[in-house]
C-alpha cells in the first residue's frame, strides 16, 4: 500500500500543532486540552494506518518520499519507514495518544506544555523515518530540546533543573559528537550525498570505519542510556512531569538506541563487528547493573528508571551480538519496553497525584481502590519479568539466542540472573503498593483513576499482550526489516 | 575624467550613493528642526534604508563576473553584494529598534553617523585596495566611535566610546603599518595585485608571517579574535544596545569580508601558515568566549562574550580557506546577524519596562510577555545552535568545512565549546520561564520592536528551515573568491 504524503503529514503534524498551540488563548485551558487531544488522536490514526498498511512482502523501505532540500550538499528529505522503524512509529504514536490523555492534571502554562511536548514528538517521528543524514540530525536536535524545558517548568521541583540541565548536555555532546562522525563519513564516502541508503553501500575503508564507529554509535547510544553515560536518565525520568517521563522513557531513548543502529551499525557494519565484543560487555553491566540498583530504590519511579536501563541494555546487547535473532529481539525489545514503561510511569503519575509520595514503603492496598492501574501495572510488570504470553518474552528471548549464537554464552548466563532481580523487586513493588494495608494517612484521600485514564491504560496493555499472545501482529514486520541489516552485515 | 564612467561603474556604487543621498536628507532634515525633537529624522532613516535595500536589491546585483571599478579600487563581486545587503538589513533593523529607546532616538545626528558607518561598512565589503579597505575601515569605525559614547550623561557610555576609540585607533595604526609593509614587498596596494607582486619579490615566508600578523592585529579587533576581544565586552555593555546590536553583527560581519578577502586575495604564498594562525585564533576565541561568558550577570555582557565565541565559530569557517568555508562563512553571518539582532531586540525591549540589564531581573519574563520570551528563547536557541532554528544550518555548515579541510582537532574544540555555549544559554531560558517574577506587569514592546522582532524571528526560521536558495546566494558569492 503506498499512501502519499503520509510520513510528511505524521512529521509535520505535530510540531505545526504546536505552533498554532502557542498561539491559543492562555486562559482557555479547554480549548488547549481538546486541540491537544485531537492533533494527538489524528497523529495516532496516521501512525496506525502507516503500521498497518507496511507490506512485508515490499519492498524494504515503504511510504517513501523525497524532496531537494539542499542539493548542493546532496542534502533531501528523505523519508521512509522499514519493518524496523514502522513499529516505532506507532509506538510514539501511542505515547503521544496516551500521554496527552493523562496529562489532563497539568494546571500551569497548559499552551506551552502541550507545544512543547508536541514539537518534541514531530523530532521523534521525523528520526524514526528520516533516510537522510543531515534530516536525522535535524529531527535529534529538535527531539532533544524540548525536554529541557518540558523537565525544567512542569517538572518535580526539587530536581528538576539538576536533571533537565543533566540531561540536555550529556544528549547534546552525544549528538554533535555524532554529528561529527557523520561529517566524516559524508567527506569520506566521495559520494558528495547525506542519503543514506546511498552512504550504505560507500564501502569505508576498514580503518576508517574502526576509527569513527565508537564515535557515532556512542554518540547516539548516550541517549539509548549505554553505560557509562546512562546517568542523565534515572534522573530525568524522576524529574519529569508524568506524560513527559512516559515520552523520554517509552520513545525518546528509542531514539537513541535506533540511530545508533541506523548510523552506526548500519553504515559502519565492520567498524560494528571490530568493536562489538567489547560494547557487548557495557550492556552487560547495563542489564546487571541496572536490575540491581532498582532492586534498592524505595522511590517508585527511580526504580523504573533504573529498570529502563537494564532493559534498554538488552537492547543494545541485542544489537552488540550482530546475529539475526538479536537484531530481531532487541527491535521488539523496543517497542515492547516503549510500551511497558510508559505504562509504569503513567500508572506510577496517576498514583502520585493523588498520594503526593513515591516512596513504595508509604503505599500500600491500593488495589482496592484502583484496580484497573494495579491491574495495569501487574501487566506491565509481567512484561518486564519476561513471562512467556506477555510481549517482553518474545522480545527477551530472540535476544537470549542471539547471544549463544554469536557466541556469547557467559553473557546469557549472567544476564539471564538480572531477570531474577527484576522479577524480585517488581513483584515487591506490587505486593507493598497494590497489595496489603492501605497506610491510615492515605484514607480517604485516593480515588479510582478516571474513565479517560483506563482507555490509556487499556491500549497499553491491549499491545503488550498481543504481541506476547499473537507475535505474528509485530515479528513479519521485524524480520523484514532485520533482514537487510544482516545483508549490510555481510549475511554475518 | 568623468567621459569615463560608465552606468555599470555607477550601479556598483548604487548603494554607497543611496545612503549618501539619505544621510543628507536626514541631515537637512536636523539642521530644519533646528534642534527641537522630533521623529522626522528617525523615520527618514527607515525609510531611506528600506530604499536603499530595495534598490540594491533590483539594481546592483553584479554580473557572473567578478569586476574591478573605479580604478580597481573596489570589486563588484556576489560576495560584496551578499554584505552589502546585509549591513543594509542590519542597519535598518537596528534603526527599528531605536525607535523609541530613551531620547536618543529623537536625535538626528544618531541617524546620520548611523548612515554613514553604514556605507563605510558596504565599501569595506568592496574594496579592492588597500588605500580604499583603510579608508573604508576608518568611514566605518570613527562614526561608531562617536555612537558607543552617544549617551554624554552616562559614565559607562562615554567610558564605552572612548574605550572603542583608543582601541580601535591603537590596532588601526598597526594594521596601517602592516598595509605600509605589503605595499613595499609588493610595489602595488591592489589587493589582486599583492600576491604576483610578493611572488616575483621572493619575500621570505617569516617576514610575510610577521607582516600577516600586523594586518590581522586591526582585522582581529574588528572582528574581537582572541586574544584582541578585550574591548568587546565593555563597549558592548556601556554603549546604547541598538548600537550594541550594530556592533555584534554588522560590524563584525564587515571585519569578516575583508579579513576573507585579504588572506585569501594577498596571502596565498603562506596559506598552510595562516590557516594554521586564524584555527588557532579560533581555538583561542571560542573558548576564551564561552568561558567568560559562563560568570556574567549582566545580559549585554553576556551576548558580548557569547559573540565573541561565534566569532570564534565564524574563524573556523575562514580557516577552511575552501569554497564550502566561504560559503558556511557566509551563511554564518547572514544566521548570526538576524539571531544577535533579535536577541538585542528582546534586551531593549526589557529594558524600557525594568531599567536594567541584570539576568536576574529577566526572571518570569514568560508570565509577563510570553511572546517576547519566545522570541529570547528562539534567538537565543538559534545562537546555541538548535534546529529549525538557522543556528543549527550555519553550525554544520561550518563544522563541515572545518572537517573537509582537515581540521578535525578543532571541530572537536568547537563541539565542546557549544556545549558550554548550551549551558548558558540555557541558564537564561531558565531564569526567564521558571523564575517567579518580581513584578507581574507586562513589558510591552513599540509597534517597530514588535515588527523588528517578528521579522527576525521568521528571518531566522527561513533560514533553518528553506536551505537551498541562501546556500546557493552564498555559493555564488564564494565563486567569485576562486
Amino acid at each position: 500500500m503506498q499512501i502519499p504524503y503520509i510520513l510528511s503529514a505524521i512529521v509535520l503534524l505535530p510540531i505545526v500543532a504546536g505552533a498554532v498551540m502557542l498561539f491559543l488563548p492562555p486562559k482557555n485551558r479547554d480549548l488547549i486540552y481538546r486541540f491537544a487531544l485531537g492533533a494527538a488522536f489524528v497523529t495516532f490514526l496516521l501512525t496506525l494506518v502507516v503500521y498497518l498498511g507496511f507490506d512485508t512482502a515490499g519492498p524494504r523501505f515503504q511510504f517513501v518520499e523525497k524532496y531537494d532540500w539542499l542539493p548542493a550538499l546532496g542534502i533531501s528529505f528523505h523519508v521512509g519507514v522499514d519493518g524496523i522503524s514502522a513499529p516505532l512509529v506507532l509506538l510514539t504514536g501511542v505515547v503521544i495518544f496516551t500521554g496527552v490523555i493523562i496529562s489532563q492534571r497539568i494546571e500551569d502554562r497548559v499552551r506551552e506544555f502541550f507545544a512543547f511536548l508536541f514539537i518534541l514528538a514531530s523530532g521523534v517521528f521525523g528520526v524514526f523515518v528520516a533516510l537522510d543524514l543531515f534530516a536525522l540530525f535535524f529531527f535529534y536536535e529538535i527531539a532533544v530540546f524540548p525536554m529541557y524545558l518540558l523537565i525544567a517548568l512542569w517538572g518535580w521541583k526539587q530536581t528538576r533543573e539538576y536533571a533537565a540541565m543533566k540531561l540536555t548536555l550529556y544528549l547534546f555532546v552525544g549528538s554533535v559528537i555524532a554529528l561529527v562522525g557523520a561529517l566524516a563519513m559524508y567527506f569520506s564516502s566521495g559520494l558528495g550525498t547525506f542519503d543514506m541508503i546511498a552512504l550504505e553501500s560507500a564501502n569505508f575503508s576498514p580503518a576508517f570505519q574502526n576509527l569513527w564507529f565508537p564515535f557515532v554509535f556512542f554518540g547516539f547510544a548516550v541517549l539509548g542510556g549505554i553505560f557509562p553515560f546512562h546517568n542523565w536518565s534515572p534522573v530525568g525520568h524522576v524529574a519529569a512531569p508524568t506524560a513527559v517521563s512516559m515520552f523520554h522513557a517509552g520513545v525518546l531513548m528509542k531514539l537513541g538506541a535506533f540511530a545508533a543502529l541506523r548510523v552506526g551499525i548500519m553504515l559502519m557494519p565492520i567498524g560494528a563487528q571490530t568493536h562489538m565484543p567489547w560494547i557487548i560487555l557495557l550492556t552487560l553491566v547495563n542489564v546487571v547493573y541496572g536490575a540491581f540498583i532498582a532492586m534498592t530504590q524505595t522511590d517508585f519511579k527511580y526504580m523504573i528508571g533504573y529498570s529502563s536501563v537494564s532493559h534498554m541494555g538488552l537492547v543494545a546487547m541485542g544489537f552488540a551480538t550482530l546475529d539475526y535473532n538479536g537484531l530481531v529481539g532487541a527491535s521488539v525489545q523496543m517497542v515492547s519496553h516503549g510500551v511497558m514503561t510508559a505504562l509504569f510511569f503513567a500508572v506510577v503519575g496517576m498514583i502520585y497525584d493523588q498520594a503526593h509520595t513515591r516512596q513504595i514503603p508509604e503505599l500500600g492496598g491500593l488495589m482496592k481502590i484502583m484496580p484497573f492501574a494495579g491491574v495495569g501495572f501487574i501487566i506491565g510488570g509481567l512484561v518486564s519479568m519476561g513471562m512467556p504470553g506477555f510481549s517482553g518474552f518474545i522480545a527477551e528471548f530472540p535476544i537470549f539466542m542471539g547471544l549463544w549464537a554469536a557466541d556469547y554464552p557467559w553473557i546469557a548466563i549472567i544476564s539471564v540472573v538480572s531477570i531474577a532481580v527484576t522479577a524480585a523487586y517488581i513483584l515487591r513493588a506490587v505486593g507493598r503498593v497494590f497489595f496489603g494495608e492501605l497506610p491510615a494517612e492515605l484514607e480517604g484521600h485516593m480515588h479510582d483513576v478516571k474513565p479517560s485514564e483506563k482507555l490509556a491504560i487499556a491500549i497499553l496493555c491491549f499491545i503488550m499482550i498481543a504481541i506476547g499472545v499473537y507475535p505474528n501482529v509485530i515479528m513479519p514486520m521485524v524480520q523484514h526489516g532485520v533482514d537487510a541489516v544482516l545483508a549490510l552485515l555481510g549475511g554475518a | 575624467m568623468f567621459a569615463s564612467i560608465t552606468p555599470e561603474m555607477l550601479l556598483a556604487i548604487l548603494p554607497e550613493i543611496s545612503l549618501l543621498v539619505v544621510m543628507a536628507v536626514v541631515f537637512t532634515a536636523d539642521l530644519i528642526l533646528h534642534g527641537k525633537r522630533s521623529s522626522l529624522p528617525a523615520w527618514l532613516a527607515v525609510g531611506g534604508l528600506g530604499l536603499t535595500l530595495l534598490l540594491t536589491g533590483l539594481f546592483a546585483q553584479p554580473g557572473a563576473q567578478p569586476q574591478l571599478v573605479w580604478g580597481g579600487m573596489l570589486r563588484h563581486d556576489w560576495l560584496a553584494f551578499i554584505f552589502k545587503i546585509i549591513f543594509l538589513t542590519a542597519a535598518l533593523l537596528v534603526t527599528l529598534l531605536t525607535v523609541g529607546w530613551q531620547k536618543v532616538w529623537l536625535k538626528g545626528e544618531y541617524y546620520v553617523l548611523l548612515l554613514v558607518s553604514t556605507m563605510g561598512m558596504t565599501l569595506m565589503g568592496a574594496s579592492a585596495d588597500l588605500l580604499m579597505l583603510f579608508l573604508a575601515i576608518e568611514t566605518t569605525s570613527i562614526p561608531l566611535y562617536v555612537l558607543a559614547g552617544f549617551v554624554v550623561r552616562d559614565d559607562k557610555s562615554t567610558e564605552a566610546g572612548f574605550k572603542y576609540l583608543l582601541f580601535g585607533a591603537v590596532t588601526t595604526g598597526v594594521m596601517l603599518y602592516g598595509f605600509s609593509l605589503l605595499y613595499g614587498f609588493a610595489g602595488s596596494t591592489s589587493l589582486y595585485a599583492i600576491a604576483a607582486g610578493i611572488a616575483s619579490a621572493a619575500i621570505p615566508a617569516p617576514v610575510l608571517i610577521g607582516t600577516l600578523l600586523l594586518v590581522l592585529v586591526g582585522f582581529g579587533f574588528k572582528v574581537s579574535m582572541a586574544p584582541l576581544h578585550f574591548w568587546a565586552p565593555d563597549v558592548y555593555e556601556g554603549a546604547p544596545t541598538p548600537i550594541t546590536a550594530f556592533l555584534s553583527t554588522a560590524s563584525k560581519a564587515a571585519g569578516f569580508v575583508v579579513l576573507l578577502r585579504v588572506m585569501l586575495a594577498a596571502f596565498p604564498a603562506i596559506l598552510v601558515e595562516w590557516q594554521t594562525i586564524i584555527a588557532a585564533g579560533a581555538a583561542l576565541t571560542m573558548t576564551v568566549g564561552n568561558l567568560i561568558a559562563l560568570s556574567q550577570r549582566n545580559i549585554k555582557r553576556l551576548l558580548a562574550y557569547s559573540s565573541v565565541a561565534h566569532a570564534g565559530y565564524s574563524l573556523l569557517a575562514v580557516a577552511a580557506a575552501s569554497e564550502l568555508g566561504v560559503v558556511s562563512l557566509v551563511y554564518y553571518l547572514l544566521v548570526y546577524t538576524v539571531t544577535q539582532i533579535a536577541a538585542f531586540g528582546v534586551v531593549i525591549v526589557v529594558w524600557h519596562t525594568t531599567g536594567s540589564d541584570e539576568i536576574a531581573d529577566y526572571a518570569g519574563l514568560h508570565r509577563r510577555s510570553p511572546m517576547l520570551a519566545l522570541a529570547l528563547l528562539l534567538s537565543f536557541l538559534s545562537l546555541a545552535g538548535i534546529p529549525p532554528l538557522g543556528g543549527f544550518i550555519a553550525k554544520i555548515l561550518a563544522f563541515a568545512a572545518a572537517v573537509e579541510a582537515g581540521l578535525v582537532w578543532l571541530v572537536v574544540v568547537a563541539v565542546l565549546n557549544s556545549i558550554v555555549g548550551l549551558y548558558y544559554y540555557l541558564v537564561v531560558l531558565k531564569v526567564a520561564y521558571l523564575d517567579e517574577p518580581k513584578s507581574d506587569k507586562p513589558v510591552p514592546a513599540t509597534r517597530p520592536q514588535a515588527a523588528t522582532l517578528l521579522v527576525s524571528v521568521l528571518l531566522m526560521l527561513i533560514l533553518g528551515v528553506v536551505l537551498a536558495p541562501w546556500y546557493n546566494w552564498a555559493a555564488s558569492g564564494a565563486a567569485g573568491l576562486f
